[in-house]
C-alpha cells in the first residue's frame, strides 16, 4: 500500500522517517516507550547498587585493556625491561608483563591503578548497597530471589578481587596464593585432593596463574554479566521498592520518568564514578608491585595486608586459637580450617539465608513494597549493626599488626583485644542499637503527639512559662496531635515545615529579588510569614517526608 | 495487477491487520492522534504504561537571570571538561613527541614521574566534571515531574492460561503413561550427564604417590647454601644471628618448602636451649636450622627478635621460640618449626644430615600418617 505524505501521523523529517524505517523493521515504539515511561523513585540511597554497576563497567573496560598485554605464564625469564632496579632479576612472565604494562606501555600504569581501584570500588559499593537493602527491608517477599543474586554477586566479587590481585605473582600476592593453598590443605579429607586439582600438583607448579587467568577474566566476569542481567530484569519486573510518604503505596511507584531526568543523573553518575576511579587510578598509587618484588617463597614484606575485603578473613585467621583437632587414626583437621573456610560459610549462609530467616521468625510473608526505617524494625537493625561490629573487629584485627606499630601497642595485646572484642563487643553494639531505635521511635511519636518545638517562650497571665509547640495536623480536645506515625521521616525543626523561607539565591550576589521570592514563599506557602493564613501541616512536598499517613496496608 | 504482485509473497503482509489485531492502535485513528499535542500524545503513551504524571515543575522561566545563571554553569562545567579531556590528550600523545618523554627512569623526579598523576588528574577531572555538568543540568534546567507508576501483582488470568498450557502439553506428551520411556529418559540423563563431566576428571590427581608433601630437596650430605649460591662455614655469622639457607640442588632457592632458617645462638641462648624430644642433637655447636614454612599457613617466618629469641610470622603472627626446639609460643600456629639436622662435612661447610623427619609447611588432613 503507498504511503501518501499528507496521510496523519506520517513523518516529515528525516529523523522521523528514519525512525520509521527501524520500527517497521524491529518494532521497538513500543518497549521504547515502556522503558522511557518507567518511573524509578528518587532517593539518594537507590543510587548505591548503581556505583557497582558502574564501577562493573570501568572494570570491563579497563581489565580488557589490561589483557592486551598481560602474559599470565609463570614460566621463568630474567627481567631486561626499563624497571633498572629489578633488571637481571629471576621472575616470571606474569610478573614481568605486570612491570611492562607499568613501565612501558604509555598510560599502562594508570590503566593498571584505575583497574584496581575500580574493584575496590565495585566491592564496596556492593557491600554498602547491600546493608542499605538489609537495613531498609527492602529484602522481603518478592525479593528474597534478587537478594539471593546479589548476595552470590559479592561471594564472586570476592573471587574476581583474588584472582586479580593474585595474577601479577608479586611478592604480596604470591604470599596470598600461598595461604589459599595453606587453606586448600585443611579442608578435612579431601584437602591435599583438591589443592592437587586446583594446582595441579604441589604448591605453587606452573599452572595457577594460568588458571586463575582464565577464571578471572572469562568464567567469573561472564557469569556476574548474567547475574547483573538478571538482578536487573528481576529488578524491572518487581519495580523498585520506595520509602513511605505522600501518595506512596505498595501499589504504585512515585518519582521521575526514566526519561530524561533519571536518565541525566544516571548517566551523570556513571561519569562521576569514572571520573573518579580514573583519578585514584592516576593520583593515588596502588599496589606499587615493583617494590614488592617477584615472589620468592623465602620472602615476605612485613604488614602484608590483603585488599580491605579479604581483610575480615585474615583477621579471623589471626585471632582464631592454635586448635588442631587430632581424630582416632593420626587424622588432623587443621585449626586453619575453622577461621577461613567454616567461618565465611556460616556467614555467608546467614546472610543468603536471611530473608527466610526473617518470613520465619516473624510469619511475615506478604508482599513489601513500602520500606522500613531503621528505627521501626529494632530487632532486624540491631541485628545487622551487631554483624557490622563483628565484621569490623575482624577487619581491624586483620591489621592489627600495623594497628600496634603505629600506636606502640603490644601485638599479642591487639590479638587479644580482637578476640575478646568479637565476643562481647556484638552483643554490647546490639543493646545500644535497640535501646537508640526505641528512643528514635519514641521521640517521632511524641513530635506527632505534641508538635514541633517552636523555640518561643510564652508567659502565661499567671506567670507560668511555656514553650510553644506547633501541631503537626488536628488536634484534639487537649491538644494532642491525631497524626498516626506512617512510616515516614518526622519533621524535628520548623524549617522542615516550611517555617523559614528559603535562602535567596546565588553564590556572590543575589539573582533574585528578595521582595520576589517572598511573595513566592507565600504563594507556595513557605515561611512563617505565610503561615498567619494557615495551619502548618506539611509543605507538600516528598524531601520533606510530608505529612506521615496511615499505613495503607 | 500484474502477475508479479499476486504472487505468494509480493504484496507485504503487514499492512492488513489479522483477525486477532487489537490493542491502541484500534482504540485511537491516526486522524485522532494527529489532533493531540506532544504533550498529550506523552501522557497519554504514559498512562498506556500505568503513568501518571501528578505534576510538574516546569523549570526556571526562559530568559530569566536563574536560568541564565544555571545554563552558565552547566556550559562552564561542560567547557572545562572538554578543556581537561583535550588536555589529557594532548600530554598522552605529546610526551615523547614534543614534550619530554613519560618513561619513568630511576634518577629522574620530572615529567615522567608525573605523567601518571597528570593524565588520572585530568582524565578523571574531565569525566567528573561531564557527570556534574549532567547533574546540573537535569536539577536546575528541566522540568520536574512527579509521576506515578502502578506496581502490579502477578495476573491470575495469566497463571491459569499458562498453566493450562503447559500442563496440557505435558499431559499431551504422555510422559505420565509411558514409563518405559520415563525410566530410560532417568537412565540416559544420568549418563549423559556423567559423560559431560567426564573431562573434569582430567583435573584430578593423586597427592599420595611418593608424598610429595612431606619430603623436600634436602638429603643426607646435601650442603646449606646462601641465596647468592655461597656455602657456610661455622663461624661466618655472629651469634644471634639468622640467615636464609636453601638445598644445594638446582633451583633449591626457589623451591616453595626447602627454605631454612640457621640460627647462631648467643651463648646466653644455648644455655636455655631445650631442643624437642628426640632432637637433641639436630643443632650442630651453637647452630641450629629450623625449617622457614610457617606451620600454620606456610608463610615465610621471617621477624627473628634474637633478645627473647622469638621468631614471627608477619602473615598470622604466630610466634616460635628457638630455644624451645620453635616451639609455636603464641598466636594460631599449633606445630613447631620443624627442625633440619645439620652437620659439618669434610670441607667444613655446613650439611643436612637427612631430609626433615616431618612434614614442613601448614597442616593437613593425613599429616600424621605419612
Amino acid at each position: 500500500m503507498a504511503r501518501t505524505a499528507t496521510a496523519p501521523g506520517v513523518p516529515t523529517t528525516p529523523l522521523g522517517k528514519a525512525a520509521l524505517e527501524v520500527d517497521d523493521r524491529l518494532i521497538v515504539a513500543g518497549p521504547l516507550r515502556r522503558t522511557l515511561n518507567k518511573v524509578f523513585p528518587d532517593h539518594w540511597s537507590f543510587l548505591l547498587g548503581e556505583i557497582a554497576l558502574y564501577s562493573f563497567v570501568v572494570l570491563l573496560l579497563s581489565g580488557t585493556y589490561l589483557t592486551f598485554f598481560f602474559d599470565a605464564s609463570m614460566r621463568e625469564v630474567v627481567y631486561e625491561g626499563t624497571y633498572a632496579p629489578l633488571r637481571g632479576a629471576e621472575m616470571s612472565a606474569a610478573y614481568e608483563s605486570t612491570l611492562y604494562i607499568s613501565f612501558d606501555v604509555r598510560g599502562g600504569l594508570f590503566m593498571r591503578q584505575l583497574h584496581h581501584w575500580a574493584a575496590l570500588l565495585f566491592v564496596a559499593s556492593i557491600v554498602v548497597h547491600l546493608t542499605r537493602i538489609f537495613f531498609t527491608g527492602a529484602f522481603r517477599r518478592p525479593r528474597e530471589t534478587n537478594w539471593l543474586i546479589g548476595v552470590a554477586l559479592l561471594v564472586l566479587s570476592f573471587a574476581m578481587g583474588f584472582t586479580g590481585y593474585s595474577m601479577p605473582d608479586d611478592l604480596l600476592s604470591g604470599t596470598g596464593l600461598r595461604i589459599v593453598s595453606a587453606i586448600i590443605l585443611a579442608i578435612p579429607v579431601v584437602g591435599t585432593w583438591v589443592h592437587w586439582a586446583v594446582f595441579n600438583g604441589d604448591y605453587v607448579g606452573e599452572f595457577i596463574v594460568g588458571r586463575m587467568y582464565i577464571v578471572h577474566v572469562l568464567i567469573v566476569p561472564a557469569i556476574i554479566l548474567a547475574l547483573i542481567a538478571l538482578h536487573l530484569l528481576i529488578l524491572v519486573k518487581q519495580k523498585h521498592t520506595q520509602f513511605p510518604g505522600p501518595g506512596r503505596t505498595e501499589h504504585n511507584v512515585v518519582g521521575n520518568r526514566l526519561f530524561p531526568a533519571f536518565a541525566g543523573k544516571a548517566g551523570g553518575l556513571f561519569f562521576i564514578v569514572f571520573g573518579v576511579c580514573a583519578a585514584l587510578g592516576g593520583l593515588v598509587q596502588i599496589n606499587p608491585v615493583w617494590l614488592w618484588g617477584p615472589y620468592n617463597p623465602a620472602q615476605v614484606s612485613a604488614a602484608s595486608q590483603p585488599d580491605w575485603y579479604v581483610m575480615f578473613l585474615d583477621g579471623s585467621t589471626r585471632l582464631f586459637p592454635a586448635w588442631d583437632i587430632n581424630l582416632p587414626g593420626n587424622y588432623t583437621i587443621p585449626a586453619l580450617f575453622w577461621p577461613t573456610l567454616v567461618l565465611p560459610g556460616i556467614l555467608f549462609t546467614l546472610l543468603a539465608l536471611y530473608p527466610m530467616i526473617e518470613r520465619k521468625l516473624t510469619r511475615d510473608t506478604a508482599s513489601h513494597h513500602l520500606l522500613q526505617r531503621p528505627r521501626d524494625v529494632p530487632v532486624r537493625t540491631s541485628l545487622g549493626m551487631m554483624a557490622v561490629t563483628f565484621y569490623v573487629v575482624l577487619m581491624i584485627s586483620g591489621g592489627n599488626d600495623v594497628i600496634s606499630e603505629k600506636f606502640d601497642i603490644s601485638l599479642n595485646a591487639m590479638t587479644w583485644v580482637g578476640r575478646i572484642g568479637l565476643v562481647i563487643l556484638p552483643p554490647i553494639v546490639y543493646v545500644l542499637t535497640y535501646r537508640i531505635c526505641l528512643g528514635l521511635q519514641k521521640h517521632d511519636r511524641e513530635v506527632l503527639e505534641h508538635g514541633l518545638e517552636t523555640g518561643v517562650i510564652r508567659r502565661l497571665p499567671h506567670g507560668e512559662f511555656i514553650e510553644v509547640h506547633q501541631p503537626l495536623g488536628p488536634v484534639d480536645e487537649h491538644g494532642h496531635g491525631e497524626l498516626a506515625y506512617g512510616g515516614a521521616p518526622v519533621p524535628k525543626r520548623m524549617n522542615q515545615v516550611g517555617g523559614a523561607r528559603r535562602a535567596i539565591r546565588g553564590f556572590f550576589k543575589p539573582i533574585e529579588e528578595p521582595a520576589q521570592v517572598e511573595l513566592e514563599q507565600r504563594r507556595d506557602e513557605h515561611g512563617l510569614a505565610a503561615a498567619e493564613s494557615r495551619e502548618l501541616t506539611t509543605s507538600g512536598r516528598p524531601s520533606d517526608g510530608g505529612r506521615p499517613q496511615e499505613p495503607r496496608d | 495487477m500484474s502477475t508479479r504482485e499476486s504472487a505468494p509473497g509480493s504484496t507485504g503482509g503487514a499492512d492488513v491487520p489479522g483477525p486477532l489485531h487489537g490493542g491502541p492502535d484500534d482504540d485511537y485513528t491516526p486522524e485522532q492522534l494527529a489532533t493531540l499535542s506532544r504533550e498529550e500524545l506523552d501522557l497519554l503513551g504514559a498512562r498506556y504504561d500505568d503513568v501518571q504524571v501528578l505534576h510538574v515543575d516546569p523549570g526556571p522561566e526562559p530568559g530569566s537571570s536563574v536560568e541564565r545563571q544555571a545554563v552558565r554553569q552547566v556550559a562552564l562545567t561542560f567547557g572545562l571538561a572538554g578543556l581537561a579531556a583535550f588536555a589529557a590528550f594532548v600530554i598522552y600523545v605529546g610526551s615523547g613527541w614534543f614534550l619530554p618523554d613519560w618513561q619513568w627512569t630511576i634518577t629522574e623526579g620530572g615529567w615522567s614521574a608525573i605523567f601518571t598523576p597528570m593524565i588520572g588528574a585530568l582524565g578523571g577531572l574531565a569525566l567528573i566534571l561531564v557527570g556534574v555538568g549532567m547533574v546540573v543540568y537535569t536539577k536546575k534546567l528541566l522540568p520536574h515531574e512527579t509521576a506515578v507508576q502502578d506496581k502490579h501483582d502477578g495476573s491470575h488470568f495469566d497463571r491459569v492460561t499458562t498453566g493450562a498450557t503447559l500442563v496440557g502439553g505435558l499431559h499431551n506428551s504422555g510422559l505420565a503413561r509411558r514409563k518405559l520411556i520415563t525410566r530410560s529418559l532417568v537412565f540416559m540423563g544420568g549418563g549423559v550427564g556423567l559423560m559431560l563431566l567426564m573431562p573434569l576428571g582430567g583435573l584430578i590427581r593423586n597427592p599420595n604417590t611418593g608424598n610429595p608433601l612431606g619430603t623436600t630437596s634436602w638429603g643426607e650430605g646435601v650442603r646449606l647454601l646462601r641465596d647468592d649460591g655461597s656455602p657456610i662455614r661455622p663461624g661466618d655469622q655472629q651469634p644471634g644471628s639468622l640467615e636464609t639457607v636453601f638445598p644445594e640442588v638446582p633451583g633449591g632457592n626457589r623451591e616453595s618448602d626447602a627454605a631454612t632458617m640457621l640460627i647462631r645462638l648467643r651463648p646466653e641462648q644455648v644455655q636455655v636451649d631445650r631442643p624437642r624430644t628426640g632432637q637433641e642433637e639436630f643443632g650442630y655447636g651453637d647452630y641450629v636450622a629450623y625449617s622457614k614454612i610457617c606451620t600454620h599457613a606456610g608463610c615465610p617466618v621471617s621477624l627473628y627478635e634474637q633478645e627473647t629469641s622469638r621468631i614471627l610470622c608477619p602473615c598470622h603472627q604466630s610466634q616460635f621460640d628457638v630455644t624451645q626446639g620453635a616451639k609455636p609460643v603464641f598466636g594460631p600456629a599449633t606445630r613447631p618449626l620443624p627442625q633440619l639436622p645439620i652437620t659439618v662435612d669434610d670441607e667444613g661447610f655446613f650439611v643436612a644430615r637427612s631430609d626433615y623427619i616431618e612434614a614442613v609447611g601448614p597442616t593437613y588432613w593425613n599429616r600424621e600418617r605419612i
